[in-house]
């Protein structure tokens, strides 16, 4: 290395030390913490006793941790589809040259400005069973099918009935699609339009030319939208606590694993327990992006390639 | 403030209670030039403080609840005050006996009470007169307590609820301590939790009935459009469940909410077999603790004893609508006081069964679990032997590892403690 590029170094490592800091104490220092306290006894106020694998078994057979998981997986699994297929047609109804277009588009985005929090008040009053709006669209729908039908269909009791509280809570996430719509949106003006010119010169109809223009030009943006959109669902937390009161839900419907981990550190004390819970949201976390990232590149278009 | 000691002193109230506690603070630091008591209102206080003490900057006093003191205790969070209250000139004999008992764990005093309560059956005597029933006359058994539900249940003629007589979720907020109505305890005090034991039993068969009788959906549909507390729309005042388990406090919220003329009665909570003499109730209190590693405990004790003399309690408790943890209540106290039925919560809180609320080292697990368990029961979606098993496996397994934690501590921790109060 010559002294020039020593001196670079120098330079380059000193601007950059504010985050070197902030990552070592902040990021890989509570890490490699958290690993040894998934190992120990540990309440925050004593001094953490080595346990062993003592938290791992104990999370194996924990049935709650279990029904926390499969929430979470559950949650993920079906509200990622919902929201990306939501978000990918309204961003192309959007981006529709019609009168208004800047209108509609504020529109669609501005719930996703609503604070978590608001929105979780908001929804639980949305979600009411007897008093909601929710249920109040719904109600002449059902009324309409039990008059045809001769059944008795009622309208969900969403945040009280263990089977239908959970889809309340996928329900809720739409409402933040706006920030997905004006990524699609974004990535909706870069396909050229002599592509769709084209195409239309061959005779495609709309749907031929959305499945095999649009979908590809757009996957990249799917792909990293699909990935954040994994790890934010994953690490559900805000929401599902202020609409349970800081609760689980009915039957722990609404019980995710992040709010498992938060109940343990934070109200039971087990911060051992907590630590290993977090550390197997990591590898999930991890692993699953990985899976993604493997399974996504193929399949994701890059014009510039 | 200049040459005075600065107290931080941290605590959970809002709005007119934390307005009470304020003016004693304020005849505190009138009352002398040492020491002057910053006063802070903070959320989430229980977990606030956890952080605070763990960081090595815990405050000079905070306000917890009785419930927190076993984990609190146990996880070397508190400074035990034995020698403090003594030196202090307090003594056990000036308070009622049910609040005492509320601060001590494991043989050592944590806190002083600030301001307490038992809870009470609290009944709407317009409910009661237009189902048929005597309005000056509650019931005095679990069995008459269910004969008077059905009466005053109304159902719509889609069969939903319009209105119900009594649900045990409603308030739902001492799920933990209802065994003692059915004349057993949560917990033995040692090892054991008593989920098998028949008043628990017993308790189980009680959730399990109502939604048979009522039906489980049709009660959380009817739940589901009770307003807020603090509101008009309060089930107890807009007339939609006729009676309820709640405690002194109560009224306040019926003079600020309640349409006007609400009539309501207060009387002990029925138990499941009758008890002539002495009622039952279950008591709680908030409480005063001075936390592990606070800097100046001899003066944080010294604010501590100036809120537990008689003059500046009463003055608290009148400010919060409470009742006083002391055995000596003026007669001013009593004729200031604005709740109606004073008398019936003071000899509640006087009774010698009166027992103090569930305090269990695992508490917010065993809560927890109790809430899910409970509705699963209510709803209809568990039998109450299955959840009443479940809540068992899961919530002794819980304690067991706590007492073994607290088993290797214990030794060295406990002679600490035993030095640190030797006068």
């Amino acid at each position: 290395m010559t002294l020039g590029e020593r001196r670079n170094l120098t330079k380059g490592l000193l601007f950059i030390s504010p985050w070197i800091l902030g990552f070592l104490a902040f990021n890989l220092y509570p890490l490699i913490a958290s690993i040894w306290f998934s190992l120990c006894d540990y309440s925050v106020l004593s001094e953490p006793v080595f346990l062993g694998a003592q938290n791992y078994v104990d999370l194996w057979n924990d049935p709650v941790f279990w029904k926390a998981l499969r929430n979470t997986v559950i949650f993920a699994a079906v509200a990622i589809p919902l929201s990306t297929s939501l978000s990918i047609g309204l961003a192309v109804l959007l981006n529709q040259p019609i009168a208004g277009q800047g209108i509609y588009r504020t529109i669609f985005f501005l719930p996703s400005l609503v604070p978590a929090i608001s929105l979780a008040i908001l929804w639980q009053w949305m979600l009411n069973g007897p008093m909601g709006l929710v249920n109040n669209l719904i109600r002449p729908f059902l009324n309409i099918i039990n008059a045809v039908v001769g059944s008795h269909l009622q309208a969900p009791d969403w945040l009280n009935d263990p089977n239908f509280a959970l889809g309340g809570l996928i329900l809720t996430g739409l409402w933040g699609t706006g920030q997905a719509v004006v990524i699609y949106l974004a990535g909706l003006q870069e396909v050229p339009a002599e592509l769709y010119e084209a195409a239309e010169l061959d005779g495609t109809n709309a749907w031929q030319r959305f499945l095999h223009i649009t979908l590809p030009m757009l996957s990249p943006v799917i792909f990293f939208n699909v990935l954040m959109s994994i790890i934010g669902a994953l690490q559900t937390f805000a929401v599902p606590y202020i609409l349970t009161g800081g609760g689980d839900g009915p039957g722990r419907s609404l019980l995710f694993l992040a709010t498992y981990i938060y109940q343990n550190a934070f109200d039971y004390w087990n911060m051992g327990y907590a630590s290993a819970l977090a550390l197997c949201l990591f590898v999930l976390i991890i692993g699953l992006s990985l899976v993604t990232v493997h399974y996504g590149e193929k399949k994701v278009h890059y014009s510039g390639r | 403030m200049s040459g005075r000691l600065v107290l931080e002193y941290w605590e959970k109230w809002t709005g007119f209670e934390r307005d009470a506690m304020a003016r004693v603070v304020d005849d505190f630091n009138n009352s002398q030039d040492k020491i002057f008591v910053r006063f802070l209102s903070v959320s989430r206080i229980d977990q606030k403080m956890m952080l605070a003490t763990a960081g090595g900057v815990p405050p000079d006093v905070v306000g917890l609840w009785a419930i927190n003191l076993p984990s609190y205790a146990e996880n070397n969070a508190l400074m035990p005050l034995d020698r403090l209250v003594h030196d202090a000139g307090i003594h056990e004999e000036d308070y009622l006996p049910v609040f005492w008992k509320l601060c001590r764990y494991r043989n050592f005093l944590w806190a002083l009470p600030s301001t307490p309560s038992v809870t009470a059956l609290h009944w709407n005597k317009k409910m009661f007169r237009e189902a048929g029933l005597d309005p000056e006359q509650p019931p005095r058994t679990i069995a008459e307590l269910e004969s008077f539900n059905e009466k005053l249940t109304r159902k719509n003629a889609d069969g939903s609820l319009a209105q119900i007589g009594h649900m045990p979720q409603e308030p739902g907020w001492w799920m933990h301590d209802f065994p003692s109505w059915f004349g057993g305890a949560s917990w033995d005090g040692g090892t054991h939790l008593l989920l098998d034991a028949t008043p628990n039993r017993h308790f189980f068969g009680w959730l399990e009935s109502y939604p048979k009788r009522f039906g489980g959906p049709a009660m959380f549909q009817l739940r589901g459009a009770f307003g807020n507390f603090a509101s008009p729309d309060n089930p107890f005042f807009n007339g939609k469940v006729a009676m309820i388990m709640q405690g002194v406090w109560m009224n306040n919220f019926i003079k600020n909410y309640a349409p006007a003329r609400f009539e309501y009665g207060v009387a002990a909570f029925p138990e499941e077999t009758e008890h002539p003499g002495a009622p039952m109730t279950v008591a709680e209190t908030d409480i005063l603790v001075i936390p592990a590693g606070a800097q100046h405990p001899k003066e944080a004790m010294e604010f501590i004893a100036f809120v537990e003399k008689q003059k500046n309690m009463e003055n608290l408790c009148l400010g919060q609508r409470k009742i006083s943890p002391l055995r000596r209540v003026s007669d001013e106290f009593v004729k200031n006081h604005s709740h109606p039925y004073l008398r019936t919560f003071l000899e509640l809180a006087n009774s010698p069964r009166a027992q103090p609320t569930l305090a269990l080292p695992t508490f917010k697990e065993y809560a927890n679990d109790l809430t899910t368990y409970v509705n699963l029961v209510l709803l209809g979606r568990m039998p109450a032997e299955q959840a009443r098993s479940e809540m068992l496996g899961r919530q002794q397994k819980a304690l067991d590892a706590k007492l073994a934690r607290w088993e290797q501590v214990a030794p060295v921790r406990v002679s600490r403690w035993e030095k640190e109060v030797q006068p």
